[in-house]
């Protein structure tokens, strides 16, 4: 048992000692969520090392079998694809606990456990190598989100829960049965087997056929990242989730599906994923420009950085389809910086939400004058959400324009456009919040950061400016990664396989 | 063969299970006269230890296996799955009678008589190698169900549900002997091999015609017994209204035993001619997990619910049938082990909530029983996930399975039109879960007591079951796929 395996262990056993612990003490059941998450995130540090060393092969690899027939196998890994993603997963889970600690008093236990138990359905799907295994682990994540939802959440939130677990249920039915057909073809669930299968041609989809499979692959992608127009279901779950459910969904959640295309559709079907990218890009720009607008007019402000995450994830999916070095590097760059500035500007939502007990941004204005600190700190994560160079989101969203315009520049433009709106949305929604003159409500109830709130946005901050200052520090094992993927992609058609197909159909 | 009407030990062996739990019945029926009407809780204990005796019984049957009775029966890996099934459910229906009959003043030996005729008519089912022999076996089954059905006499709703089992399903067991005998006219014997060989053989001259119109009257009947549509009209009116631990039962053991009977009667006699089954099963098996499915999303009746889902359980098996291979085989045998897991639990939480005189019974009732009952509303979860198919349930590699099945023998368009059906069924799941967590407690509701320990053993038992087949399903899984060859 290695170190991953350990850091799947922990959330799992901590969720049912979670359950098991005295219902009348809320106190221990949080400091004990926060001391499992944050020995989890400390374990999950040890990653780093190994990786870095060799990051376009597997690290920490499990391969034992798990059920003989048929033959699906505990195969798991970290390489330079999933090394940050599965840090960035168990980095947001103490602050999720941390997020909560006034905020949620009823049924403290079950919200916890579910909480632990995400942790270990996301971090299974990053590291999953056995395309059964990844799917089961895609399933596990959706049922504890589907409860802290839907028990948790605001007003509409048993809608917004039941909206959410049957839009994924119904992607990933097409997934099941799509991976079902390839190990029909070719006998194993193994990722890394298969993409080598591929690459020696002991494996060979008809264009048909991975045409088929591509896109029920990508349909549950889709569904996940949300690629405009399936995206309907993410403002309404993202609204209505606790805050902690909203950081975890917008942080983690929606990268499974962005990540799923980088590890499971491009290494399998590099033919259709360059003769589908047309549409998809489209599909992606259509995302930016729209998910930007609609933002702009929303009244509520977790909706507004709901539909913010729709025009930041249509970046990421734009830059996986470019095909270049700097568009998938900065793909997975904008997952990350996604994930930690959005879900900051979550949290500070939230803040706001516990002191004035609303989301309409109406019922603000001057929050500046009141609590400067925490004014300070949103103006921050909103310059980072917007791509001011420094911080984070300027990088990623640099390398996908950059890689935009390789392909093709007009791609860039429209893309272009989409970071302007978000200045505009982003730094409306600071005036109108955080400037001019204070309601009374918002001059009595809301106060500035206490100590636990500084713990828990600081390391945020901290890393919005070190990503963009430093990304030398996260990026060089990304791109290792993405120029393995890239080979599989672009890789030249080997002259005797088309003849080779014409053979298959006859 | 040289006929002996002097059983040999070997085939007592090989038909004792059917044996004990008639002997056990009609004892039960006996004892009750004599007993003192305070110690009727060994009326139960009784039945349960005949129940775990005919396990036994069939696994050293199994050690031992072959045909007793010159053919009529055969013992095999295939029956012994279903009778260890059937018996296995049996125990766990049993567990959680108990309590109810109790709580209902009807607590009587024939009831747990009733449940081993029938089980012994299933284990009948499972294991008859020959059409007459299936037919006393279903006969068998289904009256004493029939009885089960309407079991508090002085209820309306079990008087009806009893009636409408009856009619139609004594209507549907006359098909099924038409059939038969439509069958004997045309292969001029009941022996479920010797008719395929007959078939395979082109010289033997056997009409087609004939045997087509005999399959489709034993399609009818299987199709009642399975609920599948469009047979399915009754599930829902008989399982709303029989007592709920009946409805358990009808849900799981009938249902188990006519999937094993289909089983064997499509993969030995009519394998020769499967193709012209496979739109026949095609349409079946879509039409039932539709109509199940979409029924159950507007029902507000939790026991109806479940009958509609039980339909549309039938119809996942369906497509494994369609599949009409050793894998599809397989794979309905784990479905329904699972399935019989799950939903007996599921049946059940209901049960218990449904409180006395099954008052408590509409979904509204369960609103916000996380509060109320936090044990109960977990459990019910997880029973409710399994049906889902959510892995690391035993549901999940049940649907897994049977998809994979269907997917291996070209049905692609079915395999997929399931699994997105199965995207339908968890709306409904889910409004269970959110009513019992989401909503909170509606006035006026009486506390719940604390389950009795059969619900507690029956609710840990199926639980536990559900998960461990949903981690290492191959426990169960390796069994059946040994055992799915053997039924030629």
């Amino acid at each position: 048992m290695n170190l991953l395996d350990i850091l799947l262990l922990i959330p799992a056993a901590g969720a049912l000692i979670t359950l098991a612990l005295p219902g009348d003490n809320p106190g221990l059941v949080r400091k004990f969520a926060l001391f499992v998450s944050l020995v989890v995130f400390l374990f999950s540090l040890g990653l780093i090392g190994p990786v870095r060393a060799n990051p376009a092969a597997y690290s920490f690899e499990t391969n034992v079998p798990w059920i003989e027939s048929p033959a699906i196998r505990y195969h798991v890994g970290v390489d330079g694809l999933s090394l940050w993603l599965v840090i960035l997963s168990t980095f947001l889970t103490p602050i999720c606990v941390l997020v909560s600690w006034r905020h949620i008093e009823d049924r403290v236990k079950e919200f916890h456990a579910f909480l632990l138990f995400l942790l270990f359905g996301v971090i299974g799907v990053f590291v999953a190598l056995d395309l059964f295994l990844f799917f089961v682990f895609w399933e596990v994540s959706l049922v504890p989100m589907y409860f802290l939802i839907g028990i948790w959440g605001h007003d509409r939130r048993i809608y917004a829960a039941v909206k959410f677990f049957l839009y994924t249920m119904a992607g990933s039915a097409l997934m099941l049965a799509a991976m079902i057909w390839i190990f029909n073809r070719a006998g194993t669930f193994d990722l890394p087997l298969l993409v080598d299968m591929l690459k020696t041609g002991q494996l060979r989809f008809t264009a048909q056929e991975a045409q088929w499979l591509f896109l029920a692959f990508f349909l549950a992608f889709a569904i996940k990242v949300p690629l405009f127009p399936l995206h309907t279901w993410l403002p309404d779950a993202h609204g209505e989730a606790p805050t902690a459910g909203s950081v975890m969904l917008a942080s983690v959640l929606l990268k499974l599906g962005t990540y799923g295309l980088v590890r499971v559709s491009l290494p399998l079907f590099p033919d259709a994923a360059r003769n589908n990218a047309g549409w998809i890009i489209a599909l992606a720009i259509a995302g930016i420009i729209y998910g930007a607008l609609v933002a702009m007019v929303q009244p509520n402000m977790k909706r507004l950085v709901a539909y913010s995450s729709v025009s930041h994830l249509g970046f990421v999916v734009l830059g996986i389809f470019t095909f270049t070095q700097a568009g998938l590097d900065g793909a997975v760059y904008q997952m990350l910086n996604h994930g930690i500035s959005t879900g900051a500007l979550f949290i500070l939502v939230g803040l706001l939400y516990e002191r004035r007990h609303s989301l309409e941004i109406a019922d603000y204005g001057g929050v500046g004058s009141v609590a400067p600190w925490l004014s300070t700190m949103f103006v921050i994560t909103s310059l980072a959400s917007v791509g001011l160079p420094m911080l984070n989101n300027f990088v990623g969203e640099f390398l996908v324009l950059l890689g935009a315009a390789q392909t093709k520049l007009l791609y860039a433009v429209l893309a272009g456009t989409g970071v302007i709106f978000s200045a505009v949305y982003m730094l409306w929604l600071v005036q109108r919040a955080f400037y001019g003159p204070a309601p009374e409500a918002v001059r009595h109830h809301v106060t500035d950061m206490n100590g636990r709130e500084w713990a828990l946005v600081m390391p945020l901050i901290v890393m919005m400016v070190w990503m963009g200052v430093g990304p030398q520090t996260f990026l060089p094992p990304v791109s290792q990664q993405s120029r393995q993927t890239l080979e599989m992609v672009l890789e030249k058609p080997a002259p005797q396989k088309s003849a080779q197909e014409v053979a298959h159909a006859r | 063969m040289p006929v002996s009407f002097i059983p040999t030990p070997q085939e007592l062996l090989r038909f004792s299970p059917e044996i004990l739990l008639s002997v056990v019945a009609t004892a039960l029926m006996l004892a009750e006269a004599v007993m003192k009407p305070g110690s009727r809780t060994k009326l139960a204990a009784t039945a349960f230890a005949a129940l775990a005796a005919a396990i036994a019984l069939s696994a050293a049957a199994a050690a031992d296996s072959g045909p007793a009775f010159s053919n009529l029966l055969v013992v095999d890996g295939f029956s012994t799955f279903f009778r260890i099934l059937v018996c296995a459910a049996g125990m766990l229906v049993v567990l959680i009678s108990s309590n109810y009959l109790k709580r209902e003043g009807h607590e009587s030996g024939e009831y747990y008589a009733l449940v081993l005729f029938s089980i012994a008519g299933q284990c009948l089912m499972a294991s008859a190698n020959e059409l007459i022999m299936l037919f006393i076996g279903l006969e068998c089954s289904s009256i004493a169900t029939y009885v089960l059905a309407g079991y508090l006499r002085d209820d309306r709703r079990n008087n009806e549900a009893a009636l409408k089992y009856f009619l139609l399903g004594s209507f549907a067991a006359a098909f099924f002997l038409y059939g038969i005998s439509w069958l004997w006219g045309a292969a001029g014997t009941t022996y479920l091999t010797e008719i395929r060989r007959l078939l395979l053989d082109p010289s033997a001259g056997i009409n087609a015609t004939v045997v087509s119109a005999a399959a489709a009257l034993l399609l009818v009947g299987l199709a009642f017994k399975v609920s599948a549509a469009p047979f399915q009209m009754w599930a829902p009116d008989v399982y709303q209204g029989a007592p709920a631990p009946v409805a358990a039962f009808l849900s799981v053991g009938p249902k188990a035993a006519a999937f094993a009977m289909f089983l064997r009667i499509l993969m030995t006699v009519f394998a020769p001619v499967g193709a012209k089954w496979e739109p026949v099963l095609w349409t079946v098996a879509l039409a039932t997990m539709i109509i199940g499915n979409f029924a159950a999303l507007w029902q507000t009746n939790v026991k109806r619910l479940l009958a509609y889902s039980s339909i549309a359980h039938a119809g996942y098996v369906t497509v494994a049938l369609t599949a009409m291979s050793d894998a599809g085989a397989a794979a309905a045998m784990f479905y329904l082990a699972a399935y019989a897991l799950m939903n007996i639990g599921a049946f059940a939480v209901v049960t218990h909530v449904a409180g006395q005189g099954e008052r408590h019974v509409e979904l509204a009732d369960l609103a916000g029983l996380s509060r109320r009952s936090p044990a109960m509303a977990a459990i019910l979860s997880v029973f409710l996930l399994s049906l889902t198919g959510v892995p690391l349930t035993a549901g999940f590699f049940g649907k897994f399975y049977i998809f994979k099945a269907a997917l291996d023998a070209d049905l692609v368009w079915l395999a997929v039109l399931g699994l997105l059906n199965s995207a339908v069924a968890a709306y409904y799941y889910l409004r269970i879960i959110v009513v019992m967590y989401m909503h909170e407690p509606s006035q006026g509701l009486p506390e719940l007591p604390a389950a009795a320990p059969g619900i507690r053993w029956a609710l840990a038992a199926s639980a536990a079951g559900t998960f461990v087949l949903g981690v290492a399903p191959s426990l169960v899984l390796d069994y059946a796929v040994a055992s799915a060859p053997l039924l030629r």
